[in-house]
């Protein structure tokens, strides 16, 4: 088997939505509007394949921005968790 | 602040066995004599109903903890079993380790390489998918069944064979040879702990040969308790008969081995004993005689009391009884109001409300307590200040007792006008499912409802029942008022829209009381809106002269709140090709409302029906508010039932009557599709038809056939209506959406069409053809399910043997259809049920966990939606220029 499989950036395909990673003062930030714990907050696995591409590491949250039929475009937070 | 954890979850249940050992440290006492009381009706010692066994009577301490009954939870004692018996509900367990062990060394009859590498998936399925592992097992005692030398000791292993319910013989060559209980044990007790695993018994919970009882326990008495009846005679439990059968023919059986009896009778008796304890455990047991009571009614036994729909699960833990209900027969009654629910006065006088005794109003309550539980209304009990209840049914002096209350006291008193209260009809499928009407007694048994309440509840009056909840605390009954009451319901949450609304005779009546040629007199004007509780001044009538006659518009617009404003295109709107004409619609189509007037149009389904959005119900909801579309349902509701009561709206054969002329032309059409039919027949046999592209030569045929069929059917039913014109009621009634379509009406009138099951023309029965009439391998219309007939002349026999095939597949679809869909609603109810939008607008499960930030990602309250939309641009100009029009 061909062991070099070529990266692809998962992000360039339609229904893979947008994700990115929140800085500290982001995520303490939106925790504090929340008023929520982190593990309150839906979760990723850290194995997740868009979470390894943006490099997410337990304990950071993620912000996903997909369309939405109901808004338009929205706006959802996901705690990395592991395994 | 304490850091936030997600609530612990439960990781795994396991069941196991009760070890004979286990069984007799439970056990607070040996249970060895099958009596119950002595002569002087005390517990015998060691007896079924042992004082140690826990209590049953009032006041009686038990011998164990000491409790008092409703404290002392019961406890178990013991029987211990002359000779071991099998376990019926293990009975097909212990067979199939029976075939896969060794008869001599209990072994699994596989090497042990096979068992090693058995060994190793389990570990590895066990690490990653706890539970699989089963599979595995399933896998190993197929495997192990089939070998017949043991590979551990090289004995040769007998076929096994398994007689229901719990005998097993080994296939010698010399005959079958019977196992007993005995050996059975023997050879499951020498299997070792690590084969039980591999056998799928965790060694942990279970040992294999706890599947053979030798120690039964006892049940306490406490889920057997005897009954004293009426007489003072003693009844007992099932259970306690049960046990007795077995203790008693236990004792015979340890007497008679002890005594040295011959092995015959030994053996019956032991098998007797075995008969009891499968009874004991079921009594539903395939190929055993259930045991009887005296009276020959079968006996409750334990597998009986769990099981089915009167089953311990399914009755008393998963359902659900609730006091201060009611359920009878439902009726309708179009003088009542949407929120109203009329209620039976005997029912009124057993459903309370209580009310506590204030300065205000004490001289009232103390009126309902002399009149008593009997007369209405009156009141059934009263709570005193030290929480003693009365019960007036046993008050000798009802006129003493209201003297003495005083406020402070509770009057549980008859449910009365005005009350509110839950009204519920199953399956309750959806929030408006359960809604708050307010009470009104009425005489007779049904409780009654209005008619535009049937679409959210999906009732009708064939005998549907319905279910009414009375709700007992100030906070509740304000609740059900603010949130619940029909008037607040009418949005569903469904889709932007109302879900109550006119049904049927009011939008057959809508239209006619709407129609350009509905002119009404004086009188009659007055009349109606004298039945509608119309209070105010008539319009200027439309007419003038000779004598003043008024417009039905000009009347149903009185009951338009003032500045509405909407236009909207009718049911019985043509579509006309071209656009619409709007204002100048030849069929006057086109509603519109200007400021509260009734400008064009017809009112039917569109404007005032239910599951209409963006209609004159929904508009005047929204705009208004709900109290002004309750007043406008009720009102026009009676308007309307009076209007269609007067002029009278009935359908009848003579509905469906076409020419005698469109009855040549129709079955002319027909003939000349089933000669196109033939034809193409014809050329599919020569060879000559064309195939379509991605279809079978048969395909293309039937499709071809079904098309030529399916136009005849259509022209045939075009023709009925060019004769059946807006003043035949059936017509009146398919055009407007109060009842039926068109394609009902031509069936009716034409032709029924062609029957189909699975899509198909009718083509099963017989080998090539549908019925014996037909030749073998006739494809025409006729032979394949087409009828030519219409209802009104009726079906041929043929006809009707297809039609009936047609119509069984619908019903079983339906079937089908609600069952799965049912299941499927369930599973979304139980995963959903508990979340719920906070006040800072995010959805959060139970644990509040966050499932959405803003619900439905964009806060928009479908119900108070349009159409799901935050706003409807389009109604919003309307409404603008509409008003700019008019200023
Ligand atoms: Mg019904
Ligand atoms: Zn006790
Ligand atoms: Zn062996
Ligand atoms: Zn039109």
């Amino acid at each position: 088997m061909d062991k070099k499989r070529k990266k692809i950036d998962i992000f360039c395909h339609e229904l893979v939505p947008k994700h990115e990673l929140l800085s500290k003062e982001e995520a303490e930030k939106l925790l504090k509007k929340l008023n929520i714990y982190p593990e309150q907050l839906p979760w990723i696995k850290k194995s997740d394949p868009a979470a390894v591409a943006i490099g997410a590491k337990p304990g950071d949250i993620v912000k996903i921005i997909r369309k939405s039929p109901t808004a338009g475009e929205t706006v959802v937070y996901r705690y990395v968790i592991d395994k | 602040m304490s850091l936030y954890r997600p609530p612990k979850k439960i990781g795994a249940i396991r069941f196991g066995l009760l070890s004979p050992e286990t069984i007799r440290k439970m056990s607070v006492t040996r249970i060895i004599t099958p009596d119950t009381y002595s002569e002087d009706g005390l517990p015998i010692d060691s007896g079924l109903m042992d004082g140690r066994l826990g209590t049953i009577e009032p006041g009686q301490r038990c011998k164990t903890c000491g409790n008092r009954i409703g404290e002392c939870p019961g406890h178990f004692g013991h029987i211990e079993l002359a000779r071991p018996v099998i376990h019926v509900g293990f009975a097909k367990v212990i067979y199939k380790i029976l075939r896969a062990t060794c008869r001599k060394c209990s072994r699994i009859l596989l090497s042990d390489e096979e068992l090693e590498d058995f060994k190793k998936r389990m570990d590895e399925y066990e690490k990653k998918w706890k539970g699989l592992s089963e599979e595995i097992s399933d896998e190993l005692l197929k495997k192990a069944s089939r070998v017949s030398k043991c590979p551990h000791c090289g004995e040769s292993q007998f076929k096994i064979k398994f007689e229901k319910p719990t005998t097993y013989y080994e296939e010698t060559k010399e005959g079958l040879r019977r196992l007993t209980p005995i050996e059975i044990r023997d050879r499951l007790e020498r299997i070792t702990d690590e084969d039980a695993r591999l056998l799928g018994i965790n060694p942990k919970d279970a040992r294999p040969e706890w599947m053979v009882l030798t120690v039964l326990p006892v049940p306490p008495v406490t889920v057997r308790p005897s009954i004293t009846l009426e007489s003072g005679v003693r009844s007992e439990d099932d259970l306690t008969h049960k046990l007795v059968d077995i203790i008693r023919i236990n004792q015979r059986l340890r007497e008679n081995i002890e005594a040295g009896a011959p092995q015959l009778i030994i053996e019956d008796l032991w098998e007797l004993l075995q008969y009891h304890v499968i009874t004991y455990f079921d009594n539903e047991v395939s190929g055993v005689p259930p045991a009887r009571h005296r009276s020959g009614r079968a006996l409750r036994t334990l597998s009986q009391r769990l099981k089915g729909k009167e089953g311990r699960f399914r009755s008393n833990l998963s359902g659900k009884r609730v006091d201060f209900s009611a359920r009878t027969v439902i009726s309708p009654d179009p003088n009542l109001s949407i929120n109203e629910v009329g209620v039976p006065i005997d029912i009124a006088k057993i459903l309370t409300i209580p009310e506590r005794v204030t300065e205000w109003n004490i001289e009232e309550l103390k009126e309902l307590v002399i009149k008593g539980p009997d007369q209405y209304p009156g009141a059934n009990y009263i709570i005193r200040l030290d929480g003693r209840r009365i019960d007036l049914r046993y008050v000798r002096d009802r006129k003493t007792i209201a003297e003495s209350l005083e406020p402070g006291f509770i009057v549980e008193r008859h449910l009365k006008d005005g009350d509110i209260v839950l009204f519920n009809r199953q399956p309750s499928l959806h929030r408006m499912s359960i809604m708050a009407h307010e009470v009104r007694v009425l005489p007779y048994r049904t409780f009654r409802l209005h008619l535009c309440v049937c679409p959210p509840y999906n009732a009708d009056f064939d005998g549907d029942e319905m279910n009414l909840h009375v709700p007992q605390s100030e906070e509740a009954r304000a609740e059900a008022r603010v949130l619940m009451r029909v008037q607040e319901q009418v949005l569903s949450p469904r889709y932007g829209g109302p879900i109550v609304g006119a049904i049927q005779d009011y939008i057959s009546s809508a239209f006619l009381f709407t129609s350009k040629n509905n002119l009404l007199t004086k009188e009659e004007v007055c009349q109606l809106l004298s039945v509608a509780d119309y209070k105010g001044d008539l319009p200027e009538p439309a007419v003038k002269e000779p004598q003043p006659l008024w417009t039905g518009k000009q009347i149903f617009s009185l009951f338009l709140p003032k500045g509405l404003n909407i236009s909207l295109r009718a049911s019985v709107c043509r579509k006309c090709p071209g656009g619409c004409l709007k204002e100048k619609c030849p069929y006057d189509a086109y509603v519109a409302v200007r400021d509260g007037q009734l400008i064009t149009g017809v009112i039917d389904e569109r404007s005032i029906g239910a599951f209409q959005p963006d209609s004159i119900l929904h508009r005047i909801i929204k705009d208004f508010g709900t109290d002004a579309a309750r007043e406008f349902l009720d009102k026009i509701g009676k308007l309307l039932i009076e209007f269609i009561s007067r002029k009278g709206f009935t359908m009848g054969l003579d509905d469906v009557e076409i020419p005698k002329v469109a009855t040549i032309r129709i079955q002319e059409i027909l003939k000349e599709a089933e000669e196109k039919v033939d034809k193409l027949i014809e050329s599919y046999r020569r060879g000559e038809l064309q195939r379509l592209p991605g279809r079978t030569l048969e395909e293309t045929l039937e499709m071809q056939i079904m098309k030529v069929l399916a136009e005849a059917r259509d022209k045939a039913g075009d023709i009925a209506s060019e004769h059946l014109g807006l003043e035949n009621h059936a017509v009146i009634m398919a055009e407007t959406g109060a009842r039926g379509s068109i394609l009902n009406l031509a069936q009716m009138a034409a032709c029924v069409g062609q029957q189909s099951v699975r899509g198909e023309r009718i083509n099963r029965g017989y080998r090539n053809r549908t019925l014996p009439h037909f030749k073998v391998g006739d494809l025409s219309a006729k032979a394949r399910g087409f009828v030519a007939s219409n209802y009104r002349t009726g079906l041929d026999p043929i006809e009707f043997f297809f039609h009936a095939m047609g119509g069984r597949e619908g019903l079983v679809d339906t079937a089908v259809r609600t069952s799965t869909s049912g299941y499927m609603q369930r599973r979304l109810v139980n995963a959903l049920q508990d979340l719920k939008v906070e006040y800072d607008g995010t959805v959060r499960d139970a644990s509040s966990r966050i499932i959405q930030i803003i619900y439905g990602e964009d806060g928009v309250d479908p119900a108070k939606s349009d159409h799901g939309k935050a706003v409807n641009i389009d109604i919003i100009i309307e409404k603008v220029l509409s008003e700019s029009e008019q200023t």
